[in-house]
């Protein structure tokens, strides 16, 4: 019968794994903390229609948002039905698109400027007319890069 | 006699943290924003534009408040969109309906014939915008095909596995020309 050897003087000593799991918890905290996903708190519905011809937008700091859809539950009463538009957390105004292009524009490097892109995240029950608004605001604000947000269609 | 505390086994806290650093790590796959990308006409050269692009140059493909398709004002399902724009950008018989070419020099292959053709996406105020994304996709897939058919038959390849020049040489012959309309009421309400 093979018997356990006792540990002889040579052996090495077993190096210590008490710090791996600092080491680890170190790494989730990171993952944890850098990708806090820059979601807003949607005030409104937003069901991406589907697409397939897609292309993936690169560089997120280049990008900047406007959600559109109709206001969900708990807002209604306040904000009504009909669709309004979402910028960073506010629901705010058509007109309003050219003073937040500005202020994501100031944000930006000036070398980052020109490749700025516009996503319009509208839910599929939106009607063209509030996206048409929003696309004659965008180009009074010389964003002309614009991309309308969708799903993958499988 | 005091014994020496047992010291608790650590050992296993790092499989635990491994495993909650891997869910964290499954669980936030960033959605990947993706979708279709459109450049709008800036403001002032609008007009100037308009004028030097010739009827049969413009393929005009409207939506009206029912959601009903329209290409050159007769009723067209959304099926039949894309094979329709790449007839009209191709016109391999050079009818006079369709778009009017033009020769240019492309680098990497030559002198071509480049069309003039120009898609005009057209919609209501009470369009869906479902049906309108689905139109633009339908719009931008005729173009993909068109480069993926001309990549081909020129190199054997994919558009997307072509070199970046390739690929610029390509964008030169199917240039990808969906201008957005000014808004209008199409079909009334």
């Amino acid at each position: 019968m093979a018997r356990f050897k006792r540990k002889g003087k040579g052996g090495m000593p077993a190096i210590s794994t008490a710090s791996l799991p600092d080491i680890v918890f170190m790494l989730l905290f990171f993952f944890m903390v850098s990708t806090t996903m820059r979601e807003v708190d949607l005030k409104i519905r937003v069901r991406l229609p589907e697409a397939t011809e897609i292309k993936k937008l690169e560089k997120k700091s280049l990008v900047s948002y406007i959600y559109v859809g109709a206001p969900i539950k708990a807002y209604q009463a306040k904000l009504g039905t009909e669709p309004r538009l979402q910028l960073n957390d506010e629901i705010s105004a058509v007109s309003d698109v050219v003073n937040y292009i500005s202020a994501e524009r100031e944000k930006m490097d000036e070398a980052d400027i020109p490749f700025m892109t516009t996503s319009i995240k509208a839910d599929m029950d939106v009607k063209m007319g509030i996206i048409t608004d929003i696309k004659q605001e965008l180009r009074k604000a010389q964003a002309l890069k614009i991309n309308y947000s969708t799903r993958k269609k499988m | 006699m005091a014994r020496p505390i047992q010291e608790i086994n650590a050992g296993s806290m790092a499989d635990i943290a491994f495993l909650l650093l891997i869910f964290f790590l499954v669980t936030t796959t960033m959605d990947v924003d993706s979708g279709i990308t459109r450049k709008l006409p800036p403001i002032q050269e609008k007009q100037q534009n308009d004028e030097k692009i010739k009827e049969r140059n413009v393929y005009v493909v409207s939506i009206n408040y029912h959601n009903q398709v329209a290409v050159e004002g007769e009723l067209m399902p959304v099926y039949k969109i894309c094979d329709g724009v790449k007839e009209f950008i191709k016109n391999p018989n050079n009818d006079p309906n369709l778009s009017e070419k033009k020769e240019k020099d492309i680098p990497l292959i030559g002198k071509m014939m480049v069309s003039k053709g120009v898609v005009s996406l057209q919609n209501d105020n009470g369009t869906s915008y479902s049906k309108y994304i689905e139109v633009q996709n339908e719009l931008v897939r005729a173009f993909n095909e068109l480069r993926d058919e001309f990549a081909m038959k020129q190199w054997g390849k994919k558009y997307k596995d072509l070199s970046k020049e390739q690929q610029d040489a390509v964008k030169k012959i199917y240039p990808m020309t969906i201008s957005e309309a000014e808004p209008r009421n199409v079909g009334g309400k």
